[in-house]
C-alpha cells in the first residue's frame, strides 16, 4: 500500500501533502487529550508497535503471507489522534530510512493510511459502538475488527480517487475501483481478523489499555483483604 | 525480518556523503526528488540522466552494491504494477511482438519504473549515510514540530529493543513447536502482537517514568547543533542544482 515516488503527478502529491500537514497539525494538538504529558514517549513506543506488528507475517496458505497494516488496530488501542501520529512517524521512519513509500509520496501516504485509514476505522468503531452499547466489553474485539475490515476497502477506494486525479496512465476508472476494492476487502478481511483477535487478547489481560474500551471498563478500587482465610 | 530491524541501515564509512551533515542531505533529497517527480511525462531522456545522478550518489556513497540491491526489494510490487500498466491502460495501441500494449501505458511505465528506482536509490544512499540519532537531529534542526520529532525520535530508538524482543517471541513460539503454516496458526500470532502491545505500552509508561525523574519537562534539549558551511551546502544540493537544469532544458526544449 506504500506509493513510491512519481506514482502520482506533482500537483497531486503536494495536495496531499497540504492535507497531511493540516491532519497532522490537528492530530498533534488534540493528542495531548488522549495521553497527557506522556504523549512522545507512548506514542514513540506505540509507533514502534505498529512498525514491529507491519513486520509480523501472517501465513494464508500456499507460501504466501499478508500483514497488518495497523491503522484502526492503534486507533482502538491508543484513540485516532495518537493512531494518526503515530502512522505518520511509521511512514516517515519508513520513507526516510527503510526506502519504503515515496519522499515525496509521503504527504499522500499519510493522507492514505494516518487520516483515510484511521479515522474511517474509528469512524465506523465509535457508530456501531454506539449501536450495541448494552453489549458490553465483550463486544469490542468484534468491533474493531469489523471496523478494521471496513478501513482498508475505503482506504483503497481513497487511493482510487486519488489516482482518478493524479494518475499518470489512464486506466478504466471504473475497472479500477472495481479491481483495488475488491482485492482490498480480501485484505480488509484479513485485517480485521487479525485485529478482532489482537484486541480480543488485550481486552483479556489489560483491559484498561484499550483506549477504544475504555468508558465501558469500571475502575476499581484496590481491595485490601486483611482476614487471611485458611 | 524482525531480527535486524534498525541495525543495518545506516552503514559506517567516511565516504563524501556520509560527511556531509544531515540536514543539508535531508534537503537535497526532498527537493531532488520534488524535481524529478515534476518532470514532465515525455521527457524519458531527462529521467534517464537523473537515474545516473542517482547511481553517480549512491557510488559516492561507498556502499556495497549487493547491499544497495538488496534495499531495492521495497520497490518490487510496484514493478509489477508498471509491467502490468501497459496491458490495462486505454488509448491508442500498438504491437509489440505478440502482444497488443497501450501507448500511454508503456509510456506510465516506463515514468514509474525511473523515477520509483531514482528516488530509491537516493533515499537508500540518504538512510545508509544517516545514523538514526542525525535523522533527528536533521528534523530539529528543520523545524518540525517537536513533539512529532520526539515521537519520531522513540521510535527509532526503541525500534531495535522492540524488535527483537519480537523477534524472541517468535524463538518462544517456535521452541514450542509452533509453525506458521495455515490459518490456524493466526490466533496465536494475534495473541503475540497483543502480548507485544502491552509489552511496548509499558515500556513506555517505564521510559516516561524514568526521564521524568531526571528532569524531562515535555522539551527535548538540543545539546549538539548541526552546523553546515557554504561548501557543504554547494556539494549537498549539487544533484537538486542538475534536476533543476534538466526541468529547466525541458521546457526550454
Amino acid at each position: 500500500m506504500h506509493v513510491p515516488d512519481g506514482f502520482l503527478d506533482a500537483p497531486t502529491s503536494m495536495a496531499t501533502a497540504v492535507v497531511a500537514a493540516a491532519g497532522v497539525g490537528l492530530a498533534l494538538s488534540r493528542a495531548r487529550r488522549e495521553l497527557d504529558d506522556r504523549t512522545a514517549p507512548l506514542a514513540g513506543l506505540v509507533a514502534v508497535f505498529v512498525f514491529a506488528a507491519q513486520l509480523l507475517n501472517f501465513p494464508v496458505g500456499a507460501g504466501t503471507s499478508g500483514h497488518l497494516l495497523g491503522g484502526t488496530l492503534a486507533a482502538v488501542l491508543v484513540g485516532p489522534w495518537t493512531a494518526t501520529l503515530c502512522l505518520t512517524v511509521v511512514l516517515t521512519v519508513q520513507a526516510l530510512l527503510f526506502a519504503d513509500g515515496g519522499i515525496t509520496a509521503l504527504g499522500t501516504n499519510i493522507t492514505l493510511m494516518g487520516l483515510v485509514g484511521v479515522w474511517a476505522g474509528w469512524a465506523v468503531f465509535t457508530s456501531l459502538r454506539r449501536l450495541v452499547r448494552s453489549r458490553g466489553l465483550a463486544a469490542v474485539p468484534a468491533l474493531a475488527g469489523v471496523a478494521a475490515f471496513a478501513s482498508v476497502p475505503v482506504a483503497a477506494l481513497a487511493f482510487t480517487l486519488l489516482y482518478a486525479v493524479g494518475g499518470r496512465a489512464p486506466i478504466p476508472l471504473g475497472e479500477l475501483v472495481a479491481a483495488m476494492v475488491g482485492w482490498h476487502t480480501l485484505i480488509g478481511l484479513g485485517e480485521g481478523f487479525i485485529t478482532f483477535l489482537a484486541v480480543g487478547s488485550i481486552i483479556a489481560t489489560r483491559p484498561d489499555l484499550v483506549h477504544g474500551a475504555r468508558s465501558l471498563v469500571h475502575a476499581r478500587a484496590l481491595e485490601i483483604r486483611t482476614d487471611a482465610r485458611a | 525480518m524482525g531480527a535486524g530491524l534498525g541495525s543495518h541501515l545506516h552503514i559506517e564509512g567516511d565516504s563524501l556523503v556520509h560527511r556531509l551533515p544531515a540536514h543539508v542531505k535531508l534537503v537535497a533529497l526532498v527537493s531532488f526528488i520534488l524535481l524529478v517527480v515534476a518532470l514532465p511525462r515525455e521527457a524519458h531522456l531527462a529521467r534517464v540522466a537523473m537515474l545516473l545522478t542517482a547511481l553517480a550518489v549512491v557510488g559516492l556513497t561507498r556502499v556495497r552494491w549487493r547491499h544497495v540491491l538488496a534495499r531495492l526489494v521495497v520497490e518490487t510490487p510496484f514493478v509489477v504494477f508498471a509491467l502490468v500498466l501497459p496491458f490495462v491502460a486505454t488509448g491508442p495501441t500498438r504491437e509489440v511482438g505478440p502482444f497488443t500494449v497501450s501507448h500511454d501505458g508503456v509510456a506510465a511505465s516506463i515514468v514509474l519504473l525511473l523515477t520509483a528506482t531514482t528516488s530509491c536509490l537516493m533515499a537508500i544512499a540518504f538512510a545508509t549515510t544517516t545514523s538514526s540519532r542525525d535523522l533527528v537531529r536533521a528534523l530539529q534542526h528543520l523545524h518540525v514540530p517537536d513533539r512529532l520529532v520526539q515521537i519520531l525520535a522513540f521510535m527509532v530508538r526503541y525500534l531495535g529493543v522492540v524488535g527483537s524482543q519480537s523477534q524472541r517471541m517468535k524463538v518462544a513460539r517456535e521452541s514450542r513447536g509452533f509453525a506458521p503454516r495455515s490459518l490456524g496458526g493466526w490466533p496465536v500470532i494475534a495473541s503475540s502482537a497483543g502480548a507485544l502491545f502491552i509489552r511496548s505500552y509499558e515500556r513506555g509508561e517505564r521510559v516516561h517514568l524514568a526521564m521524568m525523574s531526571r528532569g524531562y519537562d515535555g522539551r527535548m534539549p538540543v545539546t549538539d547543533p548541526l552546523e553546515a558551511d557554504r561548501r557543504d551546502w554547494a556539494r549537498g544540493l549539487a544533484p537538486t542544482v542538475l534536476a533543476l537544469l534538466a526541468l529547466v532544458w525541458v521546457h526550454a526544449a
